[in-house]
């Protein structure tokens, strides 16, 4: 149990800034993912936490108290791999067992053939015995503690790699892209089994993904990392519906947010492609750009905008339809949610959005705020908002 | 697309053309190794079995004589015990030693290439070369290495000369020049180890330099290991170029190594045959190690 707070924190490499000063609180018990671009910074974070890596400067507070030169074993934090990185020549037992070994033993103790006859060792063996099977049990890898890991699966080398992590009951778990390796299936079941991992045993996660559903599924918060800053913290569906950053709505769903070149009229009024848009914003007048999110537009016939259907994403319980118009680089992906009636490629369909579904961002990729103000004359008109 | 062609034709055609073509493929390398190695090596055995002397113009079978010969001369033992003597000494001196290096200069900081060189210089350095500069460094009188001692109020010794410590002082030339070929095979080996396991290490507690050693480098250096041990063993057993330059044998037979004992029997004295018989028992001892090297091999590789 471990609250663990990041202040101030910068690393560079070489001259290279990966992290350009990054604050973070993490609560105790909390699951919190780190989640970004590959080269964000993210696994560096980590590392620096873990201790594995000195930080340039800025600091780290495990529990209050500063972890600076504290070795890694000492802050009691446990980490998972993204390679498992188990050790080859030792059975699972044995792997799960080295934490506790170079804890509990001491050097002459651990000795190869000396360790045998120190008076202490027996009792001590016996416990991590049973401590090595319990965590077994917990896991469901008792039948495998004899192999050696290159007998095992992706999946289950993941679970010997969270044994090793759970089984010195540590501070905090660090997770760096545990579900990486393993095949889409699989995830998405690994992903479960962590979350009710998390929910076991109340520690504190910290969970480093590139994959945005990852993050969004398991974790309590969010923290966006983008270009070695931290650019967004909340919850999963704050992130996703109130982003503060055009880089945060791009990133976090899938498939990626619809943006539109827009402008701010002298009026306040938001304009996209010619049409002057329900929306309303106190910012100054000049370009932005308007985001909707692909659920969010609706197919109509008369609609506020027209496109060519470009292509077709079929997943059975939804579909996605990509939309080729005028104006937009990218085509405009719309979610239909019954797969039965859909327009052909070619065809050529109308869409529009609600004014709510609005996100607009300025040219430096900061958030606008906007407001859609209350209408009298046209009540229900989504069309032509 | 093929030309239509009945298929029981096609794969019968394909069944004989396949085996020709491999016997093909295969014979360049088998006419080879039956002209380069295979024959030499059965050539060397059966005159092993005859009196054969280096230019008469005949020889007649003598059977088991020259290993009878042999087993009774006592210069063969204490040419077979100097040569075991000098593989238990050189392989575990060069093969620490080599370890050592490739473990310091993989962790130091700066100057890498440049150490690895130094090291590396002995191998590539001809020995018989080399083993006149050891000459005279050893030189009782004026050798740097006893100039050394006496600096240090140490006295000197006749390292060459002195039947007691000829065969440990080409020990120490043979530890030597195998040092930086080690270094050299354990550094590939040190550098394909996966950072990761490091780290694992590190927040699983292993914290000295000495523990990191004991749960990863140790470990994982296994197939490295054994090879560079069976590759110095091999290599100690053919020691010959420094004996020839440097102590032709003696003093009294106290430096002879089996590859010396059978170059004076074959080509100083002529005895072919006797020769050939010193060298099957060499031949026997690089099989053997050969073989208990496949068979370690195939049990201690364990990747990840």
């Amino acid at each position: 149990m471990a609250e663990i707070e990041i202040r101030a924190l910068r690393k560079a490499f070489d001259g290279a800034e990966v992290l350009k000063g990054v604050d973070l609180t993490i609560h105790d018990g909390e699951f919190i993912s780190l989640v970004g671009p590959s080269g964000c910074g993210k696994s560096t974070l980590l590392r620096i936490i873990a201790g594995l890596e000195p930080q340039s400067s800025g600091e780290v507070r495990i529990d209050g108290v500063n972890a600076d030169g504290v070795r890694p074993s000492a802050r009691n934090l446990a980490m998972v791999f993204q390679s498992y990185a188990l050790y080859p020549h030792l059975s699972v037992f044995d792997n799960i067992a080295v934490p506790l070994r170079m804890k509990r033993l001491s050097a002459l103790e651990r000795a190869p053939f000396l360790g045998r006859l120190m008076p202490g060792r027996r009792r001590a063996e016996r416990v991590i015995r049973d401590d090595v099977e319990r965590v077994a049990e917990q896991l469901e890898i008792s039948p495998l503690l004899k192999r050696k890991p290159g007998q095992l699966s992706g999946g289950q080398r993941q679970r010997v790699a969270v044994g090793r992590a759970i089984v010195r009951q540590p501070r905090a778990f660090l997770f760096d892209e545990p579900l990486s390796n393993l095949d889409a299936k699989l995830r998405v079941h690994m992903r479960a089994e962590i979350a009710q991992l998390h929910r076991q045993l109340k520690t504190t996660f910290i969970y480093v993904t590139h994959d945005q559903a990852e993050a969004m599924t398991m974790s309590g918060r969010i923290a966006v990392m983008i270009g070695g800053e931290l650019i967004q913290v909340g919850t999963p569906a704050a992130v996703y519906d109130d982003p503060h950053d055009i880089r945060v709505a791009e990133f976090v769903g899938t498939p990626k947010i619809n943006v539109f070149p827009g402008r701010i009229r002298s009026d306040g009024r938001l304009e996209m492609l010619g049409h002057v848009l329900h929306v309303a914003t106190p910012a100054p007048e000049g370009e932005c750009r308007i985001c909707v999110r692909p659920e969010r537009i609706e197919l109509a016939l008369h609609g506020l905008l027209y496109g060519t259907v470009v292509h077709l994403e079929n997943l059975g319980s939804e579909a996605f339809v990509h939309i080729g118009s005028a104006g937009t680089d990218a085509p405009v992906v719309a979610r239909v949610n019954d797969p039965s009636q859909l327009p052909a490629i070619g065809a050529t369909v109308g869409y529009g959005f609600a004014p709510e579904a609005v996100r607009a961002f300025d040219v430096d990729g900061k958030r606008i705020v906007t407001s859609v103000p209350s209408r009298v004359e046209r009540p229900r008109e989504k069309a032509v908002v | 697309m093929a030309p239509r062609v009945p298929a029981r034709v096609l794969a019968s055609f394909r069944r004989t053309g396949r085996s020709q073509a491999a016997y093909a493929l295969a014979a360049p390398a088998f006419v080879l190794m039956l002209l380069m190695l295979i024959g030499p090596l059965a050539g060397v055995i059966a005159l092993s079995f005859t009196d054969y002397q280096l230019g008469a113009p005949a020889f007649s079978w003598i059977g088991l004589s020259n290993y009878r010969e042999m087993f009774a001369d006592r210069v063969f033992w204490i040419s077979l015990k100097n040569t075991l003597t000098y593989v238990a000494i050189v392989v575990p001196g060069a093969v620490a030693l080599g370890l050592g290096v490739a473990l310091l200069i993989q962790s130091g900081a700066g100057l890498k290439s440049w150490y690895r060189t130094v090291y590396f210089l002995p191998v590539m350095a001809t020995l018989i070369a080399m083993a006149i500069v050891w000459e005279f460094m050893l030189h009782p009188q004026f050798g740097l290495v006893n100039g050394l001692l006496r600096a240090a109020g140490l006295q000197g010794h006749s390292w060459l000369q002195d039947r007691g410590t000829a065969l440990y002082s080409l020990c120490v030339i043979g530890i030597w020049q195998a040092t930086g070929f080690n270094m050299v095979l354990f550094l590939a080996g040190l550098v394909s180890i996966p950072k990761h396991l490091y780290d694992a290490a590190e927040i699983d507690g292993a914290e000295g330099a000495w523990s990191r050693f004991r749960l990863v480098t140790w470990p994982m250096l296994g197939p490295v290991t054994l090879f560079v041990v069976a590759i110095s063993a091999i290599r100690s057993f053919q020691v010959f170029d420094t004996v020839q330059v440097l102590t032709k044998g003696g003093p009294s037979k106290s430096s002879e190594v089996l590859i010396y004992t059978m170059y004076t029997e074959g080509f100083e004295f002529f005895r072919s045959g006797y020769g050939a018989a010193v060298t099957v028992v060499f031949l026997a001892f690089v099989l053997l190690l050969t073989l208990l090297k496949s068979a370690l091999g195939n049990r201690e590789v364990h990747y990840a």
